[in-house]
C-alpha cells in the first residue's frame, strides 16, 4: 500500500509535471491575477429562473488560470477537500492542454465533477487550504471553476468516457434515494461489478440535485447528462418507489438483494412554530424550491402553482436562504429580502452565492428574526413583526449567539415568506426498521465504514451527517461501496 | 407503467379507474392514499385507495371533478398510462374491535372511507354509514357501503334521495337512538368540522381523513400541515386521520384555499382551450 503522499509524490515526479514546472517562473504564476468566472449580467438574469449565471472559463482563461498553480510539494488544497482530488494533478493537465486527462483524474474521486465544480463551498475547502491563501494572502486558485472546465469540456467535446466496470458479479445491491451520496454509490459499485439498483421516491432522479438547487446555479441538463453516464454503465434507476412503503426490506431481500445503502437525506423541512406561521403564503423552502424545480411551476405549461410575491422574505442564510430568495425575485419580487438572525460574516450560503444575491438586487436584514405573521381576512400573509439581535458568547457552532434585543420589534409588509431555516433527517427509513440505531437527532449512526447496526445496511448523506454537502455525500457513498464490497466478498 | 383497466363514471364528476399497481395493491392498508401525475407538466395529486385487488394487481381511484388536474385524469381512457404513481402513503387507518361504529361521509369522501368501512366490518364491529350529498346523483358507492354495514342511511341537501338534510342530521337521529363507540367522517372539511362539533357534544371519539394540499407526500415539503391539538402536524406523514376533536378546521379550511385564484385561473385557461378545440 502506497500512502496518499508517496502516491501524489510519484504523480508530482511524473515527466511532465517536472518540464511544465519550469515553463514559467514563479514570480510569474504568482502574478498573474486570479480569473474573474464570466456572468450573464445580473439585470438580465434576473429575468430567467433557468439561465445560469455562471457562464464557465474560456480554454484561454482556464489554462492561465491552471498556470497560477504552483504545483505544490506540499499540495496543503488537497486536505481542504472532502474526497482528496488530486487537484495540482488535474490542474496541470488543463495547463498542459490535456482537457480530458483533467477530466479523468477528477472522475477517480469525484462521481459527479460538473456538479461539485458548481457548488462544492470551496472556499471554505480546497481553495481555504490553497497555498496562495495560507501562505501568500492572495485570492486562490480558483479550483472549483477549473473542476468546472474539465468536466464540461469532456462533456460538450462528446467523448464521455464510459468507465470500465469488473465482470458483473451477478449480487444485487440496492441504493435508496438518488442524491449524490447514492449515485456514488451506485457509481463505484457497478464499476466493482454489482447489480446495482436506485430506488427513488420522486418522479426524478438526483435528490436535492433537481429538486433544491434552481437551475441558475446548477442546470438539470448537467445533471442528467451525468446521470446518463451511471445509466450506461448499467445502473438500474426505479422512481415512484418508497422504500419501506412500496416494499420493505424484507420484500426487497426476498427479490435477492444482498446490500443496502441509504442515501434517503434531510428532507424534513423545519418552521419555527411562532404564531401565524401556518397561514397562506408562508411556505417551506423545500414547498417553493419543489414547485418551481421539481414540478416547473414557473412555466405556464406545468400545472403546479407557485404563488408570486411583492414583497418576499426568505428567512434563513444558507444556501437553501439564497436559492430561495433569487428564485423569488426570478418570479417578479419587487423586494426580496433575507432576514438572518446573525450577521453577514456568519451566512453558511457560498460566499459567491451571496455575492450573486447582491448584484441581483437582494436586501439582506441581518441581525433580525420574525417573530410573528399577521394576514388579511383571506388567510394570506401580509405582514410580519421582526425583532432585533445583537451577537452575544459563541455557541456550539463555534458562531457568536444571537440574543433578542428588548423592545427592538418591528413590522415589515410581506405577501409571500420563505421559511429555509434547516431540515431534519428523514424519518421514513429509522421508522420501518425499529433495530437500527439512530441519534437523537434521528440520523443513522454509522461506523467509520458507513455501516450501521444491520450489517447488510450502509448509510451515508445527510441522513447520516444531517444537512451537509454534496460532495460530503459523494465522499460518505464512496466509501460505503468500498466498505460494502469488502462486507459482501467475506 | 400504471395502465388504466377500468373506467366509470359513478356521475358526471366522479369517475372511478382501476389502475395496474401490482406493488401497491400488496402493500396498501385501509387509510392510504398514492400521488400520481397525469402527464409530464402535471400536478402531483393525492386520492385515496379506494380498494385493490392484489391477485389482479390494480388498485381502484374515486376521484370528483374539481380541477385542472382531475380534468385532465377524467379524461384519460382505459389503456393510457398514469405519467407517475407513487404509494402506499400516509398511516393506515388503526381498525380494531371497538362495538358500533358511525361511518360518516361527504360526497366524493364516501371514497376513502370505503376500505375503512370495510375494515371495520371485516374486524367484527357493528357498523352504521351515513352517506351524504348535495343531490342524488352525487351519492356513490352506496352498494359497495352497503355490503360492509349493518345499516346505511342517505342523506341528500335537496331531498332527492334518502331522506333530506345534511350528514349531521342523520348522525344525530343515530346517536340518539344507540350507543356509538367511535366516529369517523370523510369528506368536504366543512362537513368533517361539523361532524366533529356533534361528536364532541357527546363525546364520541371521532377521525377525520384531511385531504390538505399536498406536493411530495412524503413529509418533506410541509404545503400539508394542520395543527391538530395545537401543534402542527403533516397530513402526508402524521396522518391523513387524526383525532377530529383536536383538529383546527378554521384553519385547515383557510389553508384549502392557500392557491385558489392560481387554481382558478388554470381551471378557466384549460376550459378555454378545451371550448376552442370542440
Ligand atoms: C436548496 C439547497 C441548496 C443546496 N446548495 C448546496 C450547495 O451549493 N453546495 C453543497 O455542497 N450542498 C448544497 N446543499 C446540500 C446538498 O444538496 C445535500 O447535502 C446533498 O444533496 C445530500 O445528498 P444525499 O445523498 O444525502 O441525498 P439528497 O440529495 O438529500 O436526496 C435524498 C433522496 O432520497 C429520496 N428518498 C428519501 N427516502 C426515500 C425512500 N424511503 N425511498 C426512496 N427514496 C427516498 C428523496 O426523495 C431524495 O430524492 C443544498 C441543499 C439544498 C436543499
Ligand atoms: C390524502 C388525500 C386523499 C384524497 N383522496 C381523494 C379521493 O379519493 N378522491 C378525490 O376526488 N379527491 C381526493 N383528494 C383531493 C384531491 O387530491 C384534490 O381534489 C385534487 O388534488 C385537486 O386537483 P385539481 O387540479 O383537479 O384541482 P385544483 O384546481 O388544484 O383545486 C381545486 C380544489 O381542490 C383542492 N386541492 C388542490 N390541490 C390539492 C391537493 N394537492 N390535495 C388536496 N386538495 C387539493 C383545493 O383546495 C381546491 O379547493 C384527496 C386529498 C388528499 C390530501
Ligand atoms: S470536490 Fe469540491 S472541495 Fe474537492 S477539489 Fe473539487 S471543488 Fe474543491
Ligand atoms: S495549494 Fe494551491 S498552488 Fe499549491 S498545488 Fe494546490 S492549488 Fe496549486
Ligand atoms: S405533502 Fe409535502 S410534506 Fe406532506
Amino acid at each position: 500500500m502506497t500512502t496518499l503522499a508517496e502516491y501524489l509524490k510519484e504523480r508530482r515526479d511524473q515527466e511532465w509535471r517536472a518540464e511544465l514546472r519550469k515553463k514559467l517562473k514563479g514570480k510569474e504564476r504568482t502574478n498573474i491575477p486570479r480569473v474573474k468566472m464570466p456572468e450573464v449580467d445580473p439585470n438580465e438574469r434576473v429575468k430567467f429562473q433557468n439561465v445560469e449565471v455562471n457562464l464557465g472559463l474560456s480554454i484561454e482563461q482556464a489554462q492561465r488560470e491552471a498556470s497560477r498553480c504552483m504545483d505544490c510539494v506540499n499540495p496543503t488544497c488537497i486536505e481542504g477537500c472532502p474526497v482528496q482530488i488530486n487537484i495540482p494533478e488535474f490542474v496541470k493537465n488543463i495547463e498542459r492542454g490535456e482537457y480530458g486527462q483533467a477530466a479523468s483524474n477528477l472522475k477517480l474521486t469525484s462521481a459527479l465533477p460538473a456538479v461539485c465544480g458548481r457548488v462544492c463551498p470551496q472556499e471554505k475547502q480546497c481553495e481555504e487550504q490553497c497555498f496562495y491563501t495560507l501562505k501568500l494572502k492572495k485570492e486562490p486558485v480558483a479550483i472549483g471553476y477549473l473542476e468546472r472546465f474539465a468536466a464540461d469540456w469532456e462533456r460538450e467535446s462528446g467523448s464521455v468516457s464510459v468507465p470500465e466496470c469488473a465482470t458483473k458479479n451477478g449480487i444485487k445491491v440496492a441504493a435508496i434515494g438518488s442524491g449524490p451520496s447514492s449515485l456514488s454509490f451506485a457509481g463505484d459499485m457497478i464499476k466493482l461489478g454489482y447489480d446495482v439498483t436506485v430506488f427513488e421516491a420522486l418522479h426524478e432522479i438526483g435528490g436535492v440535485l433537481k429538486y433544491g438547487i434552481p437551475e441558475f446555479r446548477l442546470p438539470n441538463a448537467t445533471v442528467d447528462e451525468e446521470l446518463e453516464n451511471l445509466k450506461q454503465m448499467g445502473v438500474k434507476f426505479e422512481t415512484n418507489f418508497i422504500v419501506g412503503r412500496t416494499a420493505s426490506f424484507d420484500d426487497l431481500e426476498k427479490e435477492g438483494y444482498k446490500g443496502f445503502f441509504v442515501g434517503s437525506g434531510a428532507g424534513l423541512p423545519r418552521f419555527m412554530n411562532i404564531p401565524g406561521e401556518n397561514y397562506n403564503g408562508i411556505l417551506s423552502s423545500n414547498e417553493y424550491l419543489t414547485r418551481v424545480n421539481l414540478m416547473g411551476a414557473a412555466d405556464d405549461k406545468f400545472d403546479t402553482p407557485v404563488l408570486r410575491g411583492k414583497n418576499v422574505a426568505v428567512i434563513g442564510g444558507g444556501n437553501t436562504a439564497m436559492d430561495s430568495v433569487r428564485t423569488a425575485k426570478r418570479l417578479g419580487a419587487e423586494r426580496s429580502i433575507i432576514v438572518y438572525r446573525r450577521s453577514r460574516v456568519e451566512m453558511p450560503a457560498r460566499v459567491e452565492e451571496v455575492k450573486h444575491a447582491e448584484e441581483e438586487g437582494i436586501e439582506f436584514m441581518n441581525l433580525a428574526n420574525p417573530v410573528e405573521y399577521f394576514a388579511d381576512e383571506n388567510g394570506r400573509v401580509n405582514r410580519m413583526r421582526v425583532q432585533y439581535m445583537e451577537l452575544g458568547e459563541p455557541d456550539a457552532s463555534g458562531r457568536r449567539r444571537p440574543v433578542p434585543i428588548e423592545g427592538s420589534e418591528k413590522d415589515i409588509d410581506v405577501d409571500l415568506v420563505i421559511v429555509a431555516v434547516g431540515v431534519s433527517p428523514n424519518p421514513l427509513i429509522p421508522a420501518c426498521l425499529p433495530d437500527l440505531k439512530v441519534s437523537r437527532w434521528g440520523t443513522i449512526e454509522v461506523g467509520d465504514n458507513m455501516q450501521s447496526s444491520i450489517p447488510v445496511i450502509f448509510a451515508g448523506g445527510d441522513i447520516v451527517r444531517g444537512g451537509a454537502t454534496v460532495i460530503l455525500a459523494m465522499g460518505d457513498g464512496r466509501n460505503a461501496a468500498q466498505s460494502m464490497h469488502e462486507y459482501l466478498s467475506k | 407503467m400504471n395502465r388504466i383497466v377500468e373506467k366509470e363514471f359513478f356521475s358526471e364528476n366522479v369517475v372511478k379507474l382501476v389502475v395496474e399497481a401490482p406493488k401497491i395493491a400488496k402493500a396498501r392498508k385501509p387509510g392510504n392514499f398514492i400521488i400520481l401525475r397525469v402527464s409530464k407538466e402535471g400536478e402531483r395529486i393525492p386520492l385515496t385507495i379506494a380498494s385493490a385487488d392484489e391477485d389482479k394487481g390494480t388498485i381502484t381511484l374515486i376521484a370528483q371533478k374539481v380541477g385542472v388536474s382531475t380534468e385532465k385524469l377524467a379524461k384519460m381512457e382505459v389503456g393510457d398510462s398514469l405519467h407517475d404513481l407513487v404509494g402506499p402513503l400516509g398511516k393506515a387507518t388503526e381498525i380494531h374491535k371497538v362495538g358500533t361504529i358511525l361511518a360518516c361521509g361527504g360526497g366524493v369522501g364516501v371514497a376513502p372511507l370505503l376500505p375503512i368501512v370495510e375494515g371495520y366490518k371485516k374486524a367484527g364491529n357493528r357498523v352504521i354509514s351515513v352517506l351524504a350529498a348535495r343531490s342524488k346523483d352525487l351519492i356513490i358507492l352506496e352498494d359497495e357501503i352497503r355490503k360492509w354495514s349493518d345499516e346505511v342511511i342517505v342523506m341528500t341537501d335537496d331531498g332527492s334521495y334518502g331522506k333530506k338534510g345534511l350528514v349531521t342530521q342523520g348522525a344525530e337521529e343515530i346517536i340518539n337512538r344507540e350507543k356509538i363507540d367511535e366516529c369517523i367522517a370523510i369528506g368536504p372539511a366543512i362537513m368533517m368540522k361539523f361532524t366533529a362539533l356533534l361528536t364532541k357534544k357527546y363525546n364520541i371519539p371521532t377521525q377525520a381523513s384531511l385531504n390538505s394540499i399536498m406536493v411530495d407526500g412524503t413529509g418533506m415539503c410541509g404545503a400539508c400541515r394542520v395543527t391538530v391539538g395545537g401543534k402542527t402536524k403533516f397530513t402526508c406523514v402524521d396522518g391523513p386521520e387524526f383525532d377530529a376533536h383536536q383538529i383546527d378546521f378554521d384553519e385547515m379550511l383557510m389553508r384549502l384555499g392557500g392557491y385558489s385564484e392560481e387554481e382558478k385561473k388554470a381551471y378557466e385557461e384549460f376550459m378555454n382551450r378545451l371550448n376552442l378545440q370542440a
